[in-house]
């Protein structure tokens, strides 16, 4: 279980976050939402420690895991799909799954992404940037998951893209749930959070603020709509 | 001597002076690419490379012990500039890069003048490499054929690691995008050092191959680094194959240049620059802006 304990952090000498609480136990998925700039791409950051902790604690299976590199947070088993997909656009499909692939692969072995991916498959030896909108978000998941990831954290997996591909996704996060990964989603869309969500933790001004489980989320949706998501 | 011999003369010329730049350009390249940062030093580390190499030779009385001490000398000051000065450095703007490696330049030119005084130096080559080699009546140096065919060693083999290897593909992926590499649990900081100090081991090589044709001088790497900053800019900032084809167009640019048209020779290679960044502003093999 990820456990995420009073984080502070920000860019600079700003503190964006300001003391986030919240755990993300195995085999479930955790929503977080929240208005545009309240701090959840900034969270998932600050646990993979791109940005340094300037207070409280991130552990994996009580594990601590503040202000270690992060490299050794991903190796620990932290996996992280960016916002924007960010896939190297001149390596190829395989190329682009090999740059963080374990030695040698312990979970997520080439041939069970492709399985899971059979689009990637299709498409091992086209460039990265050769892909469509969906299928780079296909690879930057599998991508991350070949670091053999006990956790996952997925920064809007499904913006800009058809709803057909919405489906695919939320059939890929239901697919790492049945497997035991805990995901961590950082997304826009209700409808996929509520699809495929346990629990939603919602976000505002740096701190979560609210926790709902997934049949509350759906019965007063709306209200949380418009309390914490309308500007 | 008959056209075709002049011509064979030149080709070889053109060979031999392009693996000469391509060693010293790779190194710049390799450290553009994965850090973004031009190093301004990387001419002093091409003097050092020269200095360390004929010093070694000279006191073991050994042409191929002074080839192991001119990149190993460069990798080891380029490393150890790295990790004291750099690194500090990597979450700054580019600016911050070129002051510390152009005021390094600076100090490390001046250092080795200290060390080893103004005089020129030259190395002894061992009798395989100063003797000739025949191409019918013509007799060519067989220095210039040795550095033909290292040069083509070290491209094909640079290629294998790039294009086969885990630490090629890592490199690819850093120059591509660092932050995302390292989020997929790669130790970014580790192929940086290690792809700095191949870089300057490069430039040091490159330093001591060029002394038995133009003896080392304090001031050699200032003359070779413009050549280099042109090839970079002709290939690609931060090509590899961009590198090699730019080498090999300066090269051909000044032997033909030198022999045919004298007088114009100097210009001819920034006239070669600004035709190709007219044509490709991203040069060659780069990526256009």
């Amino acid at each position: 279980m990820l456990h995420i304990d009073g984080v502070e952090a920000g860019y600079g000498t700003g503190k964006v976050l300001l003391g986030v609480n919240l755990e993300a136990p195995s085999g479930q998925v955790t929503a977080v939402i929240g208005r545009n700039g309240v701090g959840k791409t900034t969270t998932l950051k600050a646990i993979l420690g791109i940005l340094p902790l300037a207070a409280g604690k991130v552990s994996l299976d009580n594990m601590d895991l503040s202000h270690k590199q992060v490299h050794e947070i991903v190796r620990s088993g932290i996996g992280y799909v960016p916002e924007g997909r960010q896939i190297f656009p001149t390596l190829t499909v395989l190329e682009n799954l090999r740059v963080g692939q374990r030695r040698p692969p312990r979970i997520w072995t080439e041939d069970r992404l492709l399985e899971l991916f059979p689009n990637l498959r299709e498409r091992a030896s086209n460039l990265g940037r050769a892909l469509s909108g969906g299928e780079q978000q296909m690879l930057a998941i599998a991508r991350a998951l070949v670091t053999d990831v006990k956790v996952l954290m997925l920064d809007e997996p499904t913006q800009g893209l058809a709803p057909k591909v919405v489906d695919q996704i939320g059939d890929v996060i239901r697919r790492l749930k049945a497997e035991g990964v805990a995901v961590l989603l950082v997304e826009q869309n209700l409808n996929l959070t509520e699809n495929v969500a346990d629990r939603v933790l919602v976000m505002s001004k740096g701190k979560i603020v609210e926790t709902v489980g997934i049949e509350s989320f759906r019965s007063n949706g709306e209200e949380i709509r418009h309390r914490w998501l309308t500007i | 001597m008959g056209s075709s011999q002049v011509w064979l003369n030149l080709t070889l010329n053109t060979l031999a002076l392009a693996s000469l730049l391509a060693m010293l350009t790779i190194g710049l390249t390799l450290i553009f690419g994965i850090m973004r940062i031009m190093n301004f030093a990387h001419g002093a580390l091409y003097m050092l490379g020269a200095y360390s190499g004929i010093a070694a030779a000279q006191l073991l009385g050994n042409f191929w012990i002074g080839l192991l001490a001119a990149p190993l000398a460069a990798a080891a000051f380029g490393s150890i500039f790295e990790y004291t000065l750099l690194r500090r450095l990597y979450r700054r703007d580019g600016g911050s890069f070129l002051l510390v490696t152009f005021g390094l330049s600076l100090v490390l030119t001046e250092a080795i003048r200290l060390i080893f005084g103004p005089n020129t130096r030259d190395v002894d080559l061992p009798s395989v490499l100063s003797g000739v080699v025949w191409f019918g009546d013509e007799p060519y140096p067989a220095y210039r054929i040795f550095l033909i065919a290292l040069g083509i060693v070290v491209l094909a083999s640079l290629a294998f690691v790039f294009l086969r290897t885990r630490l090629g593909l890592l490199i690819r992926a850093i120059a591509q995008n660092a932050e995302m590499t390292h989020a997929l649990g790669i130790d970014v900081q580790l192929i940086r050092s290690l792809t700095f100090a191949v870089g300057c081991a490069f430039a040091g090589l490159g330093g001591y191959l060029a002394v038995p044709l133009i003896t080392g001088y304090i001031g050699m790497g200032g003359a070779a680094i413009i050549d280099a900053f042109v090839i970079v800019m002709i290939g690609g900032m931060g090509s590899f194959f961009g590198s090699a084809a730019g080498s090999l167009l300066v090269a051909l640019t000044q032997t033909f240049g030198n022999y045919y048209l004298p007088d114009f020779a100097l210009v001819a290679t920034y006239l070669l620059m600004i035709c190709v960044l007219l044509c490709r502003p991203g040069g060659l093999f780069g990526e256009q802006e």
